[in-house]
């Protein structure tokens, strides 16, 4: 069975797939009234409000799909705010042509991701256009912000440590191999953030800053706070972790992992007395096994961001200046 | 030695001011991530080569596989970092946006399946490259002619190493000494050098492409100019051979004839091109209708002296104005590593 146009005609076969198939997974108090819009209870604390929109190909990968994709890109943007995600709304634009036993699964997997972050959906949105099977998810995320007194006020200052989550690159390699139908074990990084943020603020760490590392990777990440921050930052090569087969994948077709998208990684810049202490409890998170220091704001008051190479160099980290694609030179 | 004495030798270099050319363009990004320059005493300065096989691929061969691109029932693949490569008006990236069919490929062989499986399309390869990358190309059209094939094309830009630096040499270039090309070296072989050095005095080490192999051959350079010698060393030994990969030479010369070519920013070079022969020319997209020199930029464009070292980008009326790591014309600054690209980015975070 595919998606035709009639599914989106708002007649009887939208009623369908949304009976048969969202409100299957889907189902919450608040989605189940089928109102025009959600009513939510007030909240004692700040909001924070996010958007995202999801158009990977393929839509199913090793390690996600654009489901569980769309609720964690969402959900880990609430997260880098210090806000605790609660309520989600999701917007699907289908192709003509999708097949609807991959719709099932898609939806399943987003409902299960939802599940584990925490996060009710509240809303929703079909629509078909013409196209050739493929899908489009809009997210929009609302969150408590729990954490305000840990995370505002907090400015980076001169010696403050600069902390990786995790391995770099996975889920560009990944993606990027099946486009190209590479056969490797390479997953992508797609996860929820939340356990090991969470972590950090509970126990008082006192992070000054948190990105999550998707588009642009890590150099244009940091390059990006350091201009906002007016600061100096150097890392060092040696110290960025970034799984072998993904270094070997890089390295072949000429890619950097510093420029490459992850969806389940982020850094964060803590002040210099807490960096053993948020290093240790990031590794003690499901996520943060390969968590480093990976450098540190070495001056305030100059915009650069330094890389230290394995062999005692020094290379400018500039921002990404365009698509990352594998090179023939 | 170990590493760190080879590293403090050159460091500790006292002579006069040196230029010493890599010319391959996977040498540039190798320097350029392990900061090899900063190991370098401020007397010696590496100028970016023409060896990177995209960045000299002149704007008329663009528009040319734009022009592809847009014909109906065709289908242009090309490598990545061909995409962004400025045309005379766009490049492929703009192009596909505007619904050019351009598909990305990793490896060319990958053209026998689609053809295969579709008859109907016409598919144009956008072929460019040294020596390193015309064997596949050659492989390719053996492919094709033993299978039968005949909906594949070649657009080619290839281009011919050994022309390019005699060239190099011959013009007033401050350009002392050549660290050469790693890859287009297990092709051509060690001794294809020989004649170059022998003619204009000049040493060349053949390296391999980690940082390791670059220091080593920096500072085999460095020995060689201090002793007046201009030999070639091959310090890449476990890959290239001094003849070379004589079956590599062979399929080339079977499919492909040298002839001139256009070089984006520099202009025309004697035989530094190769062309699909006069009785494989069915399968070529009109490559050698492409104009020898683009005019509109050539007149501009300064790259050709800065790749022999006489001018620095600044100098360049161009630079930074007209052309831009975003939006650019040469190829120094096409190639992000190249020597107008660091240059800029360098002189951006000056002003800053």
């Amino acid at each position: 069975m595919k998606i035709v146009m009639a599914h989106g005609s708002g007649g009887n076969a939208t009623r369908e797939l949304i009976r048969n198939l969202f409100q299957k997974y889907l189902s919450n108090a608040y989605l189940d009234k089928m109102e025009d819009s959600a009513s939510l209870p007030k909240s004692e604390f700040s909001l924070a409000l996010t958007t995202d929109t999801f158009v990977v190909t393929p839509l199913e990968f090793p390690g996600g799909d654009i489901g569980k994709l769309a609720v964690c890109g969402t959900v880990n943007d609430l997260w880098m705010v210090g806000a605790e995600p609660q309520y989600l709304t999701a917007g699907f634009i289908l192709e003509e042509g999708l097949d609807l036993e991959l719709l099932e699964r898609i939806v399943k997997s987003l409902s299960l991701a939802a599940q584990e972050a925490g996060i009710y959906i509240v809303a929703g949105d079909t629509k078909v256009v013409q196209g050739n099977g493929g899908m489009y998810i809009n997210t929009t995320g609302l969150g408590f912000k729990k954490f305000q007194q840990l995370t505002d006020g907090q400015t980076v200052q001169k010696n403050d440590a600069i902390i990786v989550s995790g391995n770099l690159g996975d889920h560009h390699a990944c993606i990027m191999s099946q486009r190209m139908e590479i056969k490797n074990s390479i997953q992508s990084d797609c996860a929820n953030l939340g356990p090991a943020v969470r972590a950090l603020l509970e126990q008082g760490i006192r992070v000054r800053i948190m990105r999550d590392i998707t588009r642009g990777g890590l150099g244009t990440v940091l390059n990006e706070i350091a201009e906002a921050k007016q600061v100096t930052m150097e890392i060092e090569e040696e110290s960025i972790p970034v799984h072998s087969e993904v270094q070997s994948f890089c390295d072949i077709l000429g890619l950097d992992p510093l420029y490459m998208a992850n969806e389940g990684k982020f850094m964060c810049i803590v002040a210099k007395e807490d960096e053993e202490k948020a290093l240790e409890i990031l590794k003690n998170t499901k996520l943060g096994a390969n968590a480093r220091i990976i450098g540190h704001i070495i001056d305030t008051g100059r915009y650069l961001v330094t890389l230290k190479t394995r062999l005692g160099g020094r290379r400018i980290i500039d921002v990404l200046y365009s698509e990352g694609l594998p090179r023939i030179c | 030695m170990n590493l760190e004495t080879i590293i403090k030798k050159i460091g500790d270099y006292q002579g006069s001011k040196l230029k010493i050319m890599e010319v391959c363009g996977t040498h540039t990004v190798t320097i350029f991530k392990n900061g090899i320059r900063s190991f370098l005493p401020s007397t010696i300065e590496l100028i970016s080569g023409p060896g990177c096989p995209v960045c000299v691929t002149p704007p008329s061969y663009i528009d040319k596989a734009i022009e592809w691109s847009l014909k109906p029932n065709c289908i242009l693949l090309t490598f990545g970092d061909m995409m962004k490569v400025p045309g005379i008006q766009k490049s492929l990236s703009e192009a596909k946006a505007e619904g050019a069919r351009v598909e990305i490929m990793y490896s060319p062989q990958e053209v026998l399946k689609k053809a295969r499986q579709n008859p109907g399309i016409t598919y144009i390869i956008a072929s460019v490259g040294f020596e390193t990358t015309i064997p596949i190309y050659s492989l390719l059209l053996e492919q094709l002619l033993e299978n039968n094939i005949s909906n594949v094309k070649f657009l080619t830009a290839l281009r011919r190493i050994i022309p390019a630096l005699d060239y190099i040499c011959a013009t007033e270039s401050e350009i002392v000494a050549f660290l050469a090309p790693g890859h287009a070296s297990t092709i051509l072989g060690s001794n294809a050098y020989q004649e170059l050095a022998a003619k204009y005095h000049k040493p060349f080490a053949v390296a391999g492409f980690e940082a390791e192999h670059i220091l080593i051959a920096i500072y085999d350079l460095l020995r060689q100019i201090e002793t007046g010698k201009y030999e070639v060393h091959n310090l890449y030994p476990s890959v290239v051979q001094p003849e070379g990969n004589i079956a590599a030479l062979k399929i080339i010369n079977k499919y492909f004839i040298p002839d001139s070519a256009n070089w984006r920013g520099i202009g025309d070079i004697p035989e530094s091109g190769f062309y699909l022969r006069d009785e494989y020319l069915k399968y070529d997209a009109g490559s050698r209708e492409l104009p020898a020199e683009d005019k509109q930029l050539n007149s501009k464009c300064r790259c050709g002296e800065v790749i022999i070292g006489k001018i620095n980008p600044e100098q360049c009326p161009m630079f930074g104005k007209i052309c831009t790591p975003i939006k650019p014309k040469g190829p120094c600054m096409v190639s992000t590593e190249g020597t107008c690209g660091i240059w800029y980015r360098f002189s951006q975070r000056e002003k800053k």
